[in-house]
């Protein structure tokens, strides 16, 4: 297996996803005392091609998802994927923090837990704390939230503001 | 030939687990067909909290995500912040760091070894391990003031100096725990009792370890050697050379059963001991905080804006915090992610066609955060007899097959 360097893997995903780019960032830090450096990749990908991008990344390691982190901005339900490639070696990894931008309204995106089933839990969180739409995931049973839970309060999206207002609501 | 199944769910609060959880296992004769998880009895919303603290604040609200990882959780959040925010911290903050956080997964690890065995059914070892365990949380009490949750912590470096005095303690320490690998290692390793109940039991290949995206000592006993701090080593790990343990470097082989996973404990332990070692050996010289002032700090954080992921390593596996700030009192996002999440489905391979027997030690082998169980309620659907087991009852079934396997 080829190991990337963090630049060369940036232009490989540029190259590759084009136009579907709509921002990207390559972020250098460095640790120790020796101030070695470590480099995170953030990509803001269009929804269309999110999958496309995940699928890069599995032509080269498959990719360790540590979990989707959700905000609701107001106007957007922004999804950051934490992915990271090239684990084994001492300064190899790379983070890989794909981000991807949903209609508020319906928000909707394709699941990827065919290409990858260890998502599965982080989808079904997201899935019911901010009413995102994941297009074939297995299993779309609520998680954490209650089975009897209302099917329209999303406990995470902005509006909500707490326990009170929820127990007032169903009282 | 139809073959007939039963169900027995376990939980919500259930056999050392995480955090309570229902298992609804389905069942045919002695073996486990098929398994469903069903956790969030414990779903605090700490992430909702956070929305109304400002970053200084949140610190103590993550430490307090989890007793057992009281270190790992802080160490995450101030790395995203530090990230999102670009602020550099003291080559001698991040040694301390590393010392409270191998401290802490020496402690982490015996605890777990403890409750393995009394799910075996093997009380004095109980006792022995956590015996063992005390002296880790002496030295933590002595350097931090607490034997949990440390509070040393803080965003830019950390909250208390290590002492010229307290180093000669720490080294005892350190010497303790290198005499009683030998005693570990005779008791979890070599007895031929825990190798018959672990050897082949709760297995995980490496392609499920992959595919199911399992962290930690989880992932390293099916054989990923996957490790942050092998692979985007961070504060002192940077300045070593870490290598993730695997069972192969004990045993020669890697099977993916609990016996392995006891193995990558055990070493990990004594991997800590050593990590230790060297940072007080090479503990540089200089400020502990980069800007002691918190009130500046804050200002400061209170008009940075950014993102910032923070990873640590923590004795269950990877910690990762995501953190979002847009120049406001409060940060936008705050996401943590604990190991147990992402070992959760771990579980459906480990359980697959294993004996309602070994259900106890293939669950508390991801090393699930806390441990408790009540009851097991078994239900015939044909006759629609309920059957409850208390937890008393599950682990005599677990111990009257060690019992079984001995003699």
């Amino acid at each position: 297996m080829e190991f990337f360097k963090a630049k060369d893997l940036l232009s490989y995903l540029q190259e590759n996803l084009k136009e579907s780019i709509l921002d990207s960032r390559l972020e250098t830090r460095t640790a120790g005392v020796k101030k070695e450096e470590f480099h995170n990749i953030w990509l803001e990908v269009k929804r269309e091609k999110f999958r496309d991008a995940v699928k890069l990344l599995m032509g080269l390691q498959y990719p360790h998802i540590a979990i989707i982190a959700g905000n609701d901005t107001g106007e957007k339900i922004e999804l950051v994927y934490l992915f990271s490639l090239f684990y084994g070696e001492k300064f190899k990894e790379i983070s890989i923090n794909l981000k991807v931008s949903l209609e508020r309204e319906k928000p909707s995106i394709e699941s990827i837990t065919d290409l990858i089933p260890g998502a599965q839990t982080t989808e079904r969180e997201i899935k019911e704390m901010f009413g995102v739409d994941f297009v074939g995931l297995p299993d779309m049973r609520n998680i954490f939230l209650p089975e009897d839970f209302p099917k329209d309060i999303f406990p995470f999206r902005k509006e909500q503001k707490g326990l009170d207002e929820l127990v007032q609501k169903e009282s | 030939m139809s073959v007939s199944t039963y169900k027995i769910p376990i939980g919500p609060i259930h056999p050392s687990l995480a955090e309570p959880m229902t298992f609804n296992f389905e069942i045919s004769g002695e073996r486990i067909q098929s398994v469903d998880l069903a956790p969030g009895d414990n779903h605090r919303g700490i992430e909702f909290m956070g929305r109304n603290r400002n970053v200084v604040q949140i610190i103590y609200l993550a430490e307090r995500i989890c007793g057992i990882c009281s270190a790992s959780h802080p160490f995450a959040f101030c790395r995203a912040v530090e990230n999102a925010a670009g602020i550099e911290v003291p080559p001698r903050a991040e040694y301390i760091r590393v010392i409270i956080s191998e401290l802490e997964r020496i402690h982490s690890h015996i605890l777990w070894a403890g409750i393995a065995a009394e799910e075996l059914g093997f009380n004095s070892v109980l006792y022995l391990s956590w015996k063992v365990r005390e002296e880790v949380l002496d030295l933590l009490e002595m350097l931090t003031g607490n034997r949990i949750n440390y509070g040393m912590f803080m965003i830019g470096g950390v909250r208390r100096d290590i002492l010229a005095e307290q180093v000669p303690k720490i080294r005892e320490t350190l010497q303790y725990y290198k005499d009683a690998y030998q005693t570990l290692e005779d008791v979890f390793l070599k007895d031929p009792s825990i190798a018959l109940r672990t050897k082949n039991v709760g297995i995980m290949t490496y392609e499920d370890a992959l595919h199911l995206a399992s962290v930690g000592p989880t992932a390293r006993a099916s054989g990923v050697k996957k490790d942050v701090r092998q692979d985007q080593p961070y504060s002192a790990y940077a300045d070593m050379d870490i290598k993730a343990i695997t069972p192969d470097i004990y045993s020669g082989e890697v099977n993916g059963d609990v016996y392995d996973r006891i193995i990558v404990r055990i070493l990990e332990v004594f991997q800590s001991v050593q990590i230790i070692e060297y940072c007080i050996n090479n503990l540089p010289e200089g400020e502990i905080l980069s800007e002691p002032k918190i009130v500046k700090l804050l200002g400061t954080l209170k008009k940075a804006k950014g993102e910032g992921v923070g990873r640590h390593e923590a004795p269950r596996g990877e910690v990762i915090h995501y953190i979002k700030l847009n120049e406001s009192e409060n940060p936008e996002v705050w996401k943590a992610r604990a190991p147990t999440y992402n070992n959760l489905m771990s579980w459906l391979p480990m359980l697959q066609m294993q004996e309602i027997a070994d259900i106890p030690i293939v669950i508390a082998s991801i090393d699930p955060c806390i441990g408790c169980m009540d009851r097991v309620t078994l239900v015939d659907p044909g006759s629609n007899k309920k059957q409850v087991l208390t937890r008393e009852e599950l682990v005599k079934l677990s111990i009257e097959k060690t019992r079984r396997m001995v003699r």
